[in-house]
């Protein structure tokens, strides 16, 4: 028996106002800051265009599949997260709960990310950029030592804005400009998700769309600058001996799986508002390459920058040589151009070459400052602004990368909050009577206040944690259950048919080998890899400290134990909650077993089904 | 009589290039990058320029002292190389064959900087003494930062938002209660015999009424 779902008139269901909508919602949900500052950074460190491969292959193998058994999911069942699964089976309600855990706790640390994008926006206002000159120091005879070390721009990120503590430990004070933003970031999130997806549904437009504006714009003034051209031959020529080394298609698979923002459960609760005879197949694969193919297209202006940035600091690097060897000869002016930089230096080494070996020079490479390579946050709030600086109407340039990046992150955020808010509507937290606008709230508020914590001087470092370990390996491990629980429990042949109806043509092949064995198989590879490459990684992290004597280097600190185990409980709280809602479904139902009075739940969960 | 006069010339000229040479007590190195800040207007570096700058320096050191003592030939330069970059001193014409002390020198050309700058169309990059650091002068710093209000205006923005749905959705809320209240009342005034949910005018029908709950469970039993 298959329970053929029936199209429920007038249940209440919040929609969709169209198709595009929700398209638009699920690849604002897919794209994230991401896109931007990860997939170039692997693209450069695995070999260029290789890398495109095991991309490729992970995406039509991994990324495809268990996007369209999402989708599908939530669009056959028409509930959110956590009802969803119960239906499916009682015993993998936990994979639910897991979900929503982790969408939690990913919510309270993106939008924190957030909050540094728009504190860095609305320093782009003045003239010059705050991240471009070294503040004095007290008695005005030169810069402020911890900014003369290091460079102008770090000095802002890691004092002005984050007011970082040498150590994890030492929590510092709670930054109040930083807790400006955050409550600016929250009420904008309230603001678009204060309905659920009516009005999350109307933002979409604007944050789903300007960032491929302001790329595109990116893209035409990044191609005009000099030295992008190298930057953008150094990011594509494909090295294929990489491809031998297993990390890369670890990363590659990983990539795809986080980039695609699968197991928060936010995707079952967007596909959950469509009405059911929807053609969810085309719509994954849609979703899935419009994010790789955002990636890709994000990359080229991201590479022509920072090609543009390795190229200025070489010829600031030659022109400082320049300057020094002109002075030590007093030489006339403009003697010595970058051109002839090197026969002039030959040239002299030959004939003093004790006045040039006093003279220090530091050997400027061209292939060494575009082998730094720099991803994440360092890549969007250091480097990036670094070449803002460089280029000319910097304010211009600032403000519209971080609105973009505002926009990505805005974006990936409804998809989180959903991924939150419905699974709560669902379970009927507050009354059926108080407002959508009461629980948005109440949610929005608390999440504030917890997120409170990141705003302490060592939030950053918590951050990372979170990043390292809720929002990684938990993932992995509900997606397994995802797939093995739709396949072997749900059963194939009942899922294929429900999606047969909802599309109105066949399953694929592709559909059912992907389903059945490999993506299931690829997840359980990946999880272990992932999973062994962390714990062999040692529990450190770079410390932000000017005491230290390598400094500007960053400080390796090993995380004190007490952290260790907060990481540990991150990654297994999700986890934990599958087998423990399947454990408490057991003890439930051998209770129930025990007094016959009571109607065995199987019907009940039927009748969930057609409901 | 020229023979004399040969003779205190090179007197002079050599007592002149004892106190003036590179790393001289009282000596101070000037390097001058014409080409740097001026680019094509850049102009040639000749006897002239360095009359003006001896001229600078004598003002310098008249300000500063405030004694109008100090004479353009009191400001020696030696060493001009291509760079163009040499090294001058200032002599004190009271006391024979001596130096001004760097100090006063150093402090004099400080008080100018300004003015030496400017007349020769440089900067304090471009027109470097050696020894003298400049003051840095401060960023120019606003009464409130511009961070804030920007701040300001975007949080308004946002609570105008904020504001104007859940007004627009209490809005909304009230009509709907208002609506089913309004439809209540209807229902009640008109006195409709109803069975189940159906008026009973729709009863008499002979063709009669398919009950939903029964037609959707034969959907569900397989057939015979």
């Amino acid at each position: 028996l298959s329970a053929t779902p029936e199209i429920p008139k007038e249940d209440g269901r919040p929609k969709w106002d169209n198709k595009f909508q929700y398209i638009l919602s699920c690849i604002g949900f897919a794209v994230g800051l991401g896109n931007v500052w990860r997939f170039p950074y692997l693209c450069q460190i695995h070999g260029g265009g290789a890398f495109l491969i095991p991309y490729f292959i992970a995406l039509v193998f991994e990324g495809i599949p268990l996007l369209h058994l999402e989708l599908a999911l939530g669009q056959c069942l028409r509930k959110g997260g956590i009802r969803a699964w119960n239906t499916i089976s009682p015993y993998l309600g936990g994979v639910g709960v897991g979900s929503w855990v982790v969408s939690v706790l990913v919510s309270l640390y993106y939008n924190t990310v957030l909050t540094w994008v728009m504190w860095y926006f609305i320093n782009s206002f003045q003239e010059p950029l705050p991240w471009s000159v070294c503040p004095l120091n007290e008695n005005r005879t030169g810069f402020n030592e911890e900014c003369y070390e290091s460079t102008a721009v770090n000095y802002f990120w890691y004092r002005k804005t984050l007011n970082i503590t040498p150590d994890i430990a030492e929590s510092g004070t709670l930054q109040w400009w930083l807790i400006l933003c955050l409550a600016a970031c929250w009420a904008i999130v309230y603001l678009c998700t204060i309905r659920g997806i009516e009005t999350t549904g109307k933002a979409i437009y604007v944050t789903a769309i300007f960032p491929y504006l302001v790329l595109t714009i990116f893209l035409i003034q990044g191609l005009t600058l000099p030295g992008a051209t190298d930057g953008l031959i150094y990011l594509f020529t494909p090295n294929l001996n990489t491809l031998k080394n297993p990390r890369v298609w670890l990363d590659a698979a990983t990539q795809i799986f986080f980039s695609l923002s699968l197991a928060f459960g936010g995707l079952i609760a967007f596909a959950s508002y469509n009405p059911s005879k929807n053609d969810c197949e085309k719509d994954a694969v849609t979703v899935a390459i419009v994010n790789s193919m955002t990636s890709l297209y994000a990359s080229i202006p991201v590479f022509s920058v920072l090609g543009f940035k390795a190229t200025t600091a070489y010829w600031d690097c030659l022109d400082r040589n320049i300057i020094s060897v002109t002075n030590e000869f007093d030489l006339p002016e403009e003697s010595i151009m970058r051109q002839n930089y090197t026969s002039w230096i030959s040239f002299l080494n030959s004939s003093y070459p004790e006045k040039i070996a006093r003279l220090k020079l530091k050997s400027c490479d061209l292939q060494e400052l575009l082998d730094q390579s720099v991803s994440g946050t360092g890549l969007a709030f250091i480097v990036f602004t670094q070449a803002i600086i460089l280029m000319p109407g910097s304010q211009a340039w600032a403000i519209l990368f971080f609105i973009m990046l505002f926009c990505l992150g805005l974006s990936s955020m409804f998809g989180n909050i959903e991924g939150v808010f419905t699974p709560l509507l669902e379970l009927q937290i507050i009354s059926k009577s108080a407002p959508k606008e009461v629980l948005s709230g109440i949610i929005c508020l608390i999440s504030f206040l917890i997120a409170l914590c990141f705003t302490l001087g060592s939030g950053s470092y918590w951050i990372d944690i979170f990043d390292r370990y809720a929002g990684s390996v938990p993932l992995l491990v509900i997606a397994f259950f995802e797939v093995t629980g739709v396949v072997y429990i749900y059963k194939i042949q009942r899922f294929s048919e429900d999606v047969e109806w909802m599309t109105g043509r066949k399953l694929n092949l592709y559909w059912q080998i992907t389903w059945r064995f490999i993506s299931p198989l690829l997840l359980l590879i990946v999880f272990m890899a992932f999973a062994i490459l962390q714990m062999q990684k040692p529990p450190s992290y770079p410390a932000w400290n000017p005491k230290y004597e390598g400094f500007p280097m960053k400080e390796e600190k090993i995380y004190p134990h007490w952290v260790q185990a907060i990481c540990v409980l991150l990654a297994a709280l999700p986890c934990v909650c599958v087998p423990l809602v399947a454990i408490f479904q057991l003890v439930k139902k051998k209770h129930r077993n025990k007094d016959p009075n009571l109607v065995p739940p199987e019907v009940f969960s039927r009748q969930g089904a057609n409901s | 009589m020229l023979r004399a006069l040969l003779l205190t010339l090179s007197v002079v000229a050599i007592a002149h290039a004892e106190l003036c040479k590179p790393d001289a007590q009282n000596a101070f190195k000037v390097r001058i990058s014409i080409k740097t800040a001026l680019g094509d207007k850049a102009y040639a570096w000749d006897a002239n320029e360095e009359y003006l700058f001896k001229a600078m320096v004598a003002f310098a050191m008249r300000r500063y002292s405030s004694k109008s003592t100090t004479q353009i030939s009191n400001v020696l330069l030696c060493n001009v190389t291509d760079r163009v970059s040499f090294w001058f001193v200032v002599t004190d014409s009271s006391k024979n064959v001596t130096t001004v002390p760097g100090s006063e020198v150093e402090a004099a050309i400080r008080m100018n900087r300004n003015r030496i700058n400017s007349a020769f169309l440089l900067s304090d990059k471009t027109l470097q003494f050696l020894k003298i650091t400049s003051t840095l002068s401060p960023p120019v710093e606003p009464s409130t930062p511009v961070w804030l209000i920007v701040f300001g205006v975007v949080l308004c923005l946002i609570m105008a938002g904020i504001v104007f749905l859940v007004v627009s959705g209490i809005q909304k809320h009230k009509k709907k209660n208002k609506e089913s209240t309004e439809s209540e009342n209807l229902e009640e005034k008109v006195e409709v015999t109803l069975e189940n949910g159906i008026p009973c005018e729709a009863l008499d029908l002979k063709a009669g009424r398919i009950n939903g709950v029964f037609a959707a469970d034969d959907e569900r039993f397989t057939s015979l």
